[in-house]
C-alpha cells in the first residue's frame, strides 16, 4: 500500500472517531429544543441558558470536584502501591496484580451495584462521600497499570548506585525513581480522570442525595426532555481539554527540541 | 520534558485543592438544607432560586426517570436523605403501605386550600394525609400529520399494520399494558392473568410496528420524522406541538387513558420537615404552580393557578379534558406486592 | 522485599473496596429473599437464568455482538496501530492524542450524538433524500448497537497493540528482511506475532465492556434489543430483584475471570503506559 493511501485510511479513522463529537457541537448552535437533525438557525442561547442552569452547574462541580480528588487521592495509594508491587515476590505480585485487575475488568454494572451492596452494608449513606470512594476505587488500578510499566524499564542500578554514594533511600527514591517514573504517574492521573469524568454506570449506583455528577444529569435530562444546553456545555469541557492536552503535547516537543539544541 | 510533566501536575495540584475550597465553603453555611428529589425537567426554571432566596433555605435539587427507580433508590440503597420527592399515585401508595412517608401538617400548608376537590382524598391516600398534588399527566399518542395523513383517535392506531417500524412505545409496565388492557375493554388495573396474557400477546404482535420502546426521547423521534407516532406523556405532547405546530397533533385516545397524579410527598426520615413543609407550600402558591405548569407542558390540580391561566392553555382539551373524556380515565391503583404478572408480560414482549 | 510496605494501604484499600462488594455480589446471587425479608441459600436464579428462553438468548447476544464488534475493531484498529508506530506520520505523538480525545466527551453524549447523524430523519439520510434515493434504517437494529460498540471501544484496541508495536525490537525485523523475507512475511511471521500481547489485552479490552454494556444498546435500538446489561439493570431498578440481578452479575464475572485466565497465559508483564 503506498503512504498516502495508509494516510488517507487512518484519516478516515479519525473522521470516523470525531463526526458525532462535532455534530453534537453544531448542534449547541441549534436553535431548537429538540435533538432532531433540523436546523432552525444559529444561536448562542444554550451557551447562556447554560450558565443560569444552576442545576447543571452544580452536576459540573460535583463532576470537576470528585473527579479531581478521586484521581489525586488515587495518584498516591497507586504510586505508592506500584512501587510496593514493584518489589514483591512474583507469586504474591501476581496475586496482588490478580486483585487490582478486577475493577478494571469487571463490567461497571458489576462494581455499581457490587459498592452500592457494600455501603448499603456499612450503613454508608449514599452521596458524595460514597461517590468519591467508588471513584478512587475504580482509579487505583489504573494507576497501578501507569506506573508499574516505569517501574519495570527502571535500571536498578541507578537506586543502587545513588545508595552507594551515600544517598537516603527515601532521598533517591524523591530523585531518581520518582522522577523516572513521573510520566507513568502523569499518564495514570490523567487517565482517572478522563475515567472519573466519563463515569456514569458506577456513579449511578453510588450516588445519592445532592451528589448527582454531570453523567447522571445527562442521563436523567436527556432522557427525560432534551436540553441542548448540555451540547453547549460538552463543546466548551471539550475544546478546553482538546486545547489544553494539544498545548501540553506541543509544548513538551518543543522543549525536547531545546534541549537537544543546547 | 520531565519538568513539562512536573508543570502539569503541579497546576492539577493546584487546580483540586481550589475546587475543594471551592466546594468545602460552599456547603459549610449554618442554612438549613433541603433535598428535593422530582422528575427531570419538571420543574420551571428558577421557582428554587426563587425559594432560596425567600426562606433562607438552601436546596439540594436531584433527578430521578421513572417511579421504579425512586422507590429502589429511596427504599433498598438506603439513600434516606432526601426530604421531598414526587411519587405518583400508585406509588404513594405502596410508599403509605411500606411505612416511608410522614404525614403532613397541613396547618403548614395553608395553599392546599388552592387545591381542587376533585384532587383531595383519592383512593391512594383516602384521607390526604401524607400526599400534596403537584401536576397532572395523562399518556396521549403524539402524531406526525404528514406521516400519517390522517388524525389519529386512539390507542388502536398504534396497533394499524400501515404502519410497520413507525410507533414508539412507552416502555413503561404499567403504561403499556395499562393501555392494552384499556383498549381491550379491561380496566387497566385488571390483575386477571388471562387479560394480561391477552394484552401481552397484542403487544408481541405490534412488534413489526415498534420502532423504538422509551420514555421521553420518544417525541423528539417524532417531531424529527424518524417515527410517525408515540405514546407520550402530556407535556412531552404541548412541548413537541408549541415547537413545530405545522405537523405535530396530540390526542388523548378515545379508549380512555390512564390519570397519572403526581405528588409532593416528605419522606418519614426526613430531618427538616418544617423547611420542606415550607417547600410544599411554596410549590402551591398560584404564581409559581402556574409557571411550573406553562413551562413543563402539564396540568396543574391548582385552582387558583389554573385561573392565572391564560384562556387558550386553560381552554385546551388536551390538558384540561372534558369530563367525557375523564370519565373513561382511571388512575392506577398499586398492584398486589406479589403480582409479577405484569412485569413477566412485559420482559417477554421486550425481549421477543 | 523492604520496600512492599508502601503498598499496605492499598491492599487494605482492596480488601474492603474490591474484595467485600464482591462477596456481597455472591452473596444476593447465592440467595433468595423469602417473603419474611429473610434470605436462604438456594441457586434457584441460576436454574431461573438457564432455563429461560428469554435470558439465554440475550446472553448469547451479548456475547455474539461483543465478539462481532472486538473483531470488527481489531480489523480497524490493527492497521492504525501499525501505521501509528511506523515512519508514516510525523507527529506521532499528537495523532496518538487525538485518538484519545473523544473519550473525554461523555460516552452517553457521543452515542446520542450518533443519532443526529443516522436516524432515520437524520442528517446522513436528509442528505440520501435529497440526492433522490430512498432513506436507509441505520438505526434500530443489531448492528447498530454493534457499530456503537466499535465507535466506543475503538481506542481500547488500538492503544494497547500500538503500546506493544512501539516497544518492538527493529533489529529484529530488519534481520528477517536480511534474511531475504519479504514485507508480508515479516509482517505474519515477526511483527504480528510478537504484537500479540498488545493485541490479547486489545481483545479483552473491548470485549469486556461490550459484553456488557447497557447505554449503547439502549440509545442506538431504540431499547428493541436487550444485552446482559439492560436485564440487570432492570433487575436492580424496576423489577426490583437484587438477588436475580447479582445471580446474572456473577454469571458475567465467571466469563471475565475465564477471559481473565486466557489472557494472563499471554499477557507479557509490562504493557500500558506509553499514553502520554
Amino acid at each position: 500500500m503506498s503512504k498516502a493511501l495508509k494516510k488517507f485510511y487512518v484519516f478516515l479513522v479519525f473522521v470516523f472517531m470525531y463526526a458525532p463529537i462535532v455534530v453534537l457541537m453544531a448542534y449547541s448552535f441549534n436553535d431548537s429544543r429538540s435533538s432532531s437533525a433540523i436546523w432552525r438557525g444559529f444561536t448562542f442561547d444554550w451557551y447562556i441558558k447554560m450558565l443560569s442552569d444552576s442545576q447543571m452547574m452544580k452536576a459540573l462541580q460535583t463532576t470537576l470536584v470528585i473527579a479531581l480528588s478521586s484521581s489525586l487521592i488515587a495518584t498516591i495509594i497507586g504510586t505508592l502501591a506500584a512501587i510496593g508491587i514493584n518489589n514483591m515476590k512474583k507469586r504474591t505480585k501476581n496475586a496482588i496484580m490478580n486483585i487490582t485487575y478486577v475493577p478494571v475488568l469487571s463490567p461497571d454494572i458489576v462494581t455499581g451495584i457490587s459498592l452500592m451492596l457494600l455501603f448499603v452494608f456499612l450503613r454508608v449513606p449514599l452521596g458524595r462521600y460514597s461517590l468519591l470512594l467508588a471513584h478512587i476505587t475504580f482509579n487505583i488500578p489504573y494507576v497501578i497499570i501507569s506506573v508499574l510499566p516505569k517501574l519495570n524499564q527502571l535500571n536498578k542500578n541507578m537506586y543502587e548506585a545513588a545508595l552507594d554514594l551515600g544517598a537516603s533511600p527515601s532521598y533517591a527514591y524523591r530523585k531518581i525513581i520518582i522522577p523516572e517514573i513521573m510520566p507513568g504517574i502523569v499518564t495514570g492521573f490523567l487517565l482517572a480522570l478522563t475515567l472519573s469524568i466519563d463515569d456514569f454506570v458506577v456513579s449511578f449506583f453510588t450516588s445519592g442525595a445532592g451528589a448527582s455528577n454531570l453523567s447522571i444529569y445527562i442521563y436523567s435530562a436527556v432522557s427525560k426532555k432534551y436540553n441542548p444546553s448540555i451540547n453547549a456545555l460538552s463543546t466548551i469541557m471539550f475544546v478546553v481539554i482538546f486545547l489544553l492536552l494539544v498545548l501540553i503535547n506541543s509544548r513538551s516537543k518543543e522543549k525536547t527540541k531545546k534541549n537537544v539544541n543546547y | 520534558m520531565k519538568k513539562s510533566f512536573k508543570s502539569v501536575a503541579i497546576i492539577l495540584c493546584a487546580a483540586v485543592i481550589m475546587t475543594l475550597c471551592l466546594s468545602g465553603c460552599g456547603s459549610s453555611g449554618e442554612k438549613t438544607t433541603i433535598r428535593v428529589y422530582n422528575w427531570g425537567e419538571y420543574i420551571a426554571d428558577d421557582v428554587i432560586e426563587q425559594f432560596e432566596e425567600e426562606t433562607g433555605i438552601r436546596v439540594e435539587y436531584d433527578t430521578y426517570n421513572d417511579n421504579e427507580s425512586l422507590y429502589a433508590k429511596i427504599k433498598k440503597a438506603g439513600s434516606d436523605s432526601y426530604d421531598v420527592i414526587v411519587p405518583s399515585d400508585y406509588m404513594v401508595k405502596k410508599m403509605i403501605d411500606e411505612d416511608m412517608l410522614a404525614p403532613l401538617n397541613f396547618d403548614n400548608i395553608p395553599n392546599f386550600e388552592n387545591i381542587d376537590p376533585q384532587f383531595k382524598n383519592l383512593s391512594f391516600d383516602p384521607e390526604n394525609m401524607y400526599s400534596v398534588p403537584y401536576l397532572t399527566d395523562m399518556v396521549g399518542i403524539l402524531y406526525n400529520i404528514d406521516e400519517t395523513g390522517k388524525e389519529l383517535t386512539g390507542f388502536k392506531d398504534l396497533f394499524d399494520p400501515a404502519y410497520a417500524r413507525k410507533v414508539c412505545m412507552l416502555d413503561s409496565i404499567r403504561d403499556a399494558i395499562g393501555l392494552t388492557l384499556k383498549m381491550l375493554g379491561y380496566s387497566m388495573n385488571d390483575t386477571n392473568p388471562e387479560h394480561i396474557a391477552e394484552a401481552r400477546d397484542m403487544l408481541l404482535e405490534q412488534k413489526p410496528n415498534v420502532l423504538a420502546y422509551g420514555t421521553d426521547e420518544l417525541a423528539p423521534k417524532v417531531m424529527s420524522g424518524a417515527a410517525a407516532m408515540a405514546m407520550v406523556y402530556l407535556g412531552e405532547g404541548i412541548t413537541a406541538i408549541e415547537e413545530q405546530p405545522e405537523n405535530m397533533r396530540f390526542v388523548i385516545p378515545e379508549e380512555g387513558t390512564n390519570r397519572a397524579i403526581d405528588n409532593l410527598v416528605i419522606l418519614k426520615t426526613s430531618k427538616n420537615k418544617d423547611a420542606a413543609e415550607q417547600f410544599i407550600n411554596f410549590m402551591l402558591r398560584p404564581e409559581i404552580a402556574v409557571k411550573n405548569s406553562i413551562e413543563t407542558g402539564y396540568s396543574t390540580p391548582n385552582m387558583a393557578a389554573k385561573e392565572l391561566l391564560p384562556d387558550e392553555i386553560k381552554n385546551d382539551p388536551n390538558r384540561y379534558p372534558p369530563a367525557e373524556i375523564l370519565e373513561k380515565c382511571e388512575i392506577y391503583e398499586t398492584l398486589p406486592a406479589d403480582n409479577t404478572d405484569f412485569i413477566d408480560a412485559w420482559n417477554m414482549v421486550k425481549a421477543k | 522485599m523492604k520496600k512492599s510496605f508502601a503498598a499496605y494501604p492499598y491492599l487494605v484499600w482492596a480488601i474492603i473496596f474490591i474484595i467485600a462488594p464482591l462477596l456481597l455480589v455472591a452473596y444476593y446471587g447465592l440467595t433468595v429473599e423469602m417473603p419474611d425479608g429473610s434470605m436462604v441459600f438456594s441457586v434457584e436464579n441460576f436454574y431461573k437464568f438457564f432455563s429461560s428462553p428469554i435470558f439465554m438468548a440475550a446472553f448469547w447476544r451479548s456475547i455474539w455482538m461483543a465478539a462481532l464488534a472486538t473483531i470488527i475493531c481489531l480489523i480497524i484498529g490493527y492497521p492504525v496501530a501499525y501505521y501509528l508506530s511506523g515512519s508514516i506520520f510525523k507527529n506521532k505523538k499528537l495523532l496518538l492524542l487525538l485518538l484519545v480525545i473523544p473519550m473525554w466527551m461523555n460516552l452517553l453524549l457521543r452515542t446520542y450524538a450518533w443519532l443526529i447523524l443516522l436516524d432515520n430523519a437524520g442528517l446522513i439520510n436528509t442528505l440520501i433524500k435529497a440526492l433522490g434515493f430512498e432513506p436507509i434504517e441505520f438505526l434500530y437494529h443489531e448492528y447498530s448497537i454493534v457499530f456503537g460498540m466499535v465507535y466506543n471501544f475503538l481506542p481500547f484496541m488500538i492503544l494497547p497493540i500500538h503500546s506493544v508495536l512501539v516497544k518492538m525490537d527493529n533489529s529484529l525485523i530488519e534481520a528477517a528482511g536480511d534474511l531475504g523475507a519479504n514485507k508480508r512475511k515479516v509482517f505474519f511471521k515477526v511483527t504480528f506475532p510478537l504484537s500479540l500481547p498488545g493485541v490479547i489485552s486489545g481483545i479483552t479490552m473491548v470485549f469486556m465492556p461490550a459484553v456488557t454494556t447497557f447505554a449503547i444498546s439502549d440509545i442506538l435500538s431504540g431499547r428493541t434489543i436487550q444485552l446482559m446489561g439492560n436485564i440487570i439493570e432492570d433487575q436492580f431498578l424496576r423489577s426490583d430483584n437484587w438477588n436475580f440481578g447479582s445471580t446474572m452479575s456473577i454469571i458475567l464475572m465467571v466469563l471475565i475471570i475465564l477471559s481473565m485466565v486466557i489472557s494472563s497465559k499471554y499477557e507479557k508483564e509490562n504493557e500500558g503506559g506509553g499514553l502520554f
